[in-house]
């Protein structure tokens, strides 16, 4: 993707954005590029703690905003990875402290003045003022979507609202995929939420305890290379930063005994 | 083919048609009972200047690339 400021959005809460934000986020700085991940879920703030970062807040996204600090203040370096920051949410204040015009500003200083080579951007849920903040400094989006019928309209919703933003770069990541479901026909395919949604693909990302585990920890899963559950995430990374990389939940979902038999006998 | 091995109906066709149902809905800022009005009207309209019947029509909302097609499926009276 060309745009180095990235919303991470989805419209339908806990359908994995923080998750996706912290593990991508990670998995590019630990390739190289230099990542701020800033939370916007202003008064609800998560993405401290599910980097691990929570003791180390002194300022927010707000006090930047207010003035109360400066930017380079409010940026927390990551223990593991030199070139991660993270710039937290407020969890006292509410929504109406937010500015798309400040958001927009700060997201300049940051690529500008602090050289960051990518700022991830954490949306809250829903498509009120702490989305449109949240999209409103972003060239590109990942909109994460789970594979079952509310997050794929709200998904669509937003990926609506995306394209009237002017937010060009649109990319989807299939996030909880459970291809055991897709095998039995109870879950919609991969190619069942392209054709929907009619956006492009760069992740999937299967349902594993482990990714629940490592995000309740505080520890990234795409930070940890022996786990294999971090895998799609540090795939993405590396999709996003223009490599080409085959879908290996693709492969598993659609191969094997049975696919191989639904492709001889002409499904899909 | 299913049917020999599993021999039950898959959920996700249901789950896909009722997905894209809503969403030409939703698209089309339309909801089903507005949708309803919207066929008597036609109805009600075309049948000043053709003889109709007065059922077996049938407004559907289908996305087509792009964009949102609504056609209108109305058999006249022979």
């Amino acid at each position: 993707m060309d745009a180095k400021a990235i919303v991470v959005t989805s419209g339908k809460g806990g359908v994995g954005k923080t998750t996706t934000t912290a593990n991508v986020g990670a998995a590019l700085a630990k390739a190289g590029e230099k990542v701020a991940v800033i939370d916007t879920d202003v008064g609800l703030r998560n993405l401290d703690v599910v980097m691990g970062l929570e003791g180390r807040v002194v300022y927010d996204l707000i006090d930047v905003f207010e003035g109360e600090c400066k930017l380079k203040q409010a940026l927390i370096r990551d223990k593991r990875v030199e070139n991660l920051h993270l710039v937290a949410a407020s969890q006292t204040k509410d929504k109406s402290a937010l500015s798309e015009e400040r958001m927009q500003e700060t997201v300049r200083l940051l690529i500008e003045e602090e050289g960051f080579d990518r700022v991830l951007i954490d949306s809250p849920a829903g498509i009120e003022s702490g989305f449109q903040t949240a999209a409103s400094a972003a060239g590109g989006a990942l909109v994460v979507v789970n594979p079952e019928v509310s997050s794929v309209r709200d998904a669509d919703r937003i990926i609506g609202l995306l394209e009237a933003r002017g937010v060009d770069e649109v990319r989807l990541i299939i996030n909880r995929l459970r291809p055991e479901m897709v095998q039995r026909g109870d879950m919609l395919e991969v190619d069942d939420v392209l054709e929907i949604l009619g956006v492009k693909l760069i992740g999937i990302v299967p349902e594993d305890e482990r990714i629940l585990v490592s995000t309740n920890l505080g520890s990234p899963a795409s930070l940890d290379e022996s786990n294999k559950a971090g895998n799609e995430f540090r795939n993405i990374a590396r999709r996003l930063a223009g490599d080409e990389i085959p879908y290996a939940a693709l492969e598993q979902s659609s191969g094997g005994f049975l696919g191989g038999l639904r492709r001889l006998f002409g499904g899909r | 083919m299913f049917r020999l091995f599993g021999g039950r109906k898959k959920s996700k066709d249901q789950v896909k048609e009722r997905l894209k149902m809503v969403l030409s809905y939703d698209r089309a800022k339309l909801t089903p009972g507005r949708m309803e009005d919207l066929k008597a009207e036609l109805m009600e309209v075309l049948s000043k200047y053709f003889p109709t019947e007065e059922s077996g029509y049938d407004v559907t909302l289908e996305q087509q690339g792009d964009h949102m097609v609504m056609t209108a499926n109305l058999p006249l009276e022979s």
